[in-house]
């Protein structure tokens, strides 16, 4: 339980996806100028991650890797090779899926949601977190509670920026750096304080 | 001739992917703190992005609308899958140091966004020149990037000692900074910054306007 615990911090504060490893980046930048849609996007990604992890997670252990297939008859078989494509091809379809679940579901929150959704696909924080399971050995529960610390790591670390985004924007920027210049360094900064966080072990 | 060196060219500066159009970021800035390293991600993505951009165009005309997305995905996938093993059998420790950013190419932007606006609408050649052209924009902000980063944090270029180290007996004192993660957004700003200096037309408009400075008078 404790090292569950130490798993979901440090995958929020001390690993964070977008500030740590730069995952996620493009909607990252592009979606942050009102902290309204970051946060309905952040909420999109922790509920995406929380379910693409562990369903990757248990493609991984039961189909691809290395002997996986030996309940089928088949122990000598290793199709790791195919991870990338099944790992795309389950996310996007997981992104079908749900976007389809909550427009006959919940449509409330599809409306909400709506135009985020497709937008996940293609957020490699999405992708990065899969392949950060497989490369790290991930248990089923661990992965789980991995998936959803990033995601909440990733929110975190967008509405921090949007927030920022919407003050700064009163600001006198020079004129080369306006927009996109100074948000990078503002990224830049914002790595440099989350980087205080390195070292914390529970 | 001249349309093939526009379409080469124009992304590299004019229109260049990192800098303007804000894709591909996330993987430029996690590779950048040597320079090797970031000569195979520029090759590799170069690559990827020249062939999916072939590929795509050749069979633009037999894609459904509705699944294009996921068959411009296959096709991207698979070669990224190549690139991955290739680089595993070949250059083992270099695969090891990218570790998921080989992957994570899939999901670049710059790979996804060049087929679906570039190769849907135009013939092979001139989608694959685009690619390489694209390939090659991304590739000079990384290497920009990296040489800053390997030169100041570490001393080294390509492994080989440019500036002495103080611990080896020399001058230079390493900026460790270089080699973490912020210091590559600020490089980027930066780079941004002075690329927009020399391209005005580049720079975006401000939200809000500030008054203008009021000349304070007294007793007049």
């Amino acid at each position: 339980m404790e090292a569950l615990l130490s798993l979901f911090v440090r995958a929020i504060f001390i690993e964070n996806m977008a500030l740590a490893f730069f995952l996620g980046m493009c909607t990252f930048l592009a979606i942050s100028k009102k902290i309204q849609a970051a946060l309905g996007l952040g909420i999109a990604v922790i509920v995406v991650l929380t379910i693409t992890v562990p369903v990757n997670n248990l493609i991984y252990n039961y189909l691809l890797s290395d002997g996986a297939l030996a309940w089928a008859g088949l122990p000598d078989m290793d199709l790791s090779f195919l991870g990338l494509l099944s790992y795309i091809g389950v996310i996007a379809a997981i992104v079908q899926i749900l976007e389809m679940f909550l427009d006959k579901f919940v449509p409330a929150l599809y409306n909400a949601l709506g135009v985020f959704l497709p937008l996940i696909t293609v957020n490699c924080a999405i992708l990065g977190a899969s392949l950060f399971m497989v490369e790290r050995d991930y248990s089923f529960a661990e992965s789980v509670v991995f998936g959803a610390g990033s995601g909440v790591g990733w929110t975190l670390a967008i509405v921090a920026l949007a927030g920022i985004r919407e003050k700064l924007k009163y600001s006198d920027v020079p004129e080369g750096l306006q927009g996109l210049g100074i948000t990078f360094i503002i990224v830049g900064l914002m790595s440099l304080g989350f980087m205080s966080f390195g070292g914390i072990d529970i | 001739m001249d349309s093939v060196k526009e379409t080469l060219s124009s992304p590299i500066f004019k229109n260049n992917p990192i800098a303007l159009q804000i894709l591909g970021i996330c993987s430029a800035l996690a590779v950048t703190s040597s320079l090797q390293v970031t000569l195979v991600m520029c090759v590799a993505l170069t690559f990827v992005c020249a062939f999916s951009n072939l590929g795509v165009s050749l069979i633009r005309d037999y894609i459904p609308g509705s699944i294009r997305i996921i068959v411009q995905m296959v096709i991207i996938a698979s070669l990224v899958i190549v690139v991955d093993e290739f680089l595993k059998a070949y250059a083992y420790g270099i695969s090891k140091q990218l570790s998921v950013f080989v992957g994570l190419i899939i999901t670049n932007c710059i790979v996804m966004g060049r087929a679906e606006a570039f190769a849907m609408k135009n013939p092979p050649l001139p989608s694959f020149i685009d690619g390489i052209g694209n390939g090659l924009g991304y590739s000079l902000v990384l290497i920009f990037v990296a040489v800053i980063r390997e030169l100041l944090g570490a001393g080294k270029l390509l492994g080989v000692e440019i500036l002495p180290l103080v611990t080896d007996g020399g001058w230079y004192v390493p900026n460790g900074l270089m080699l973490l993660p912020p210091s590559a957004f600020f490089l980027i700003g930066l780079f941004i910054w002075g690329l927009r200096s020399f391209r005005k037309e580049q720079v975006e408009e401000p939200e809000f306007k500030m008054a203008k400075h009021t000349v304070v008078r007294e007793g007049v």
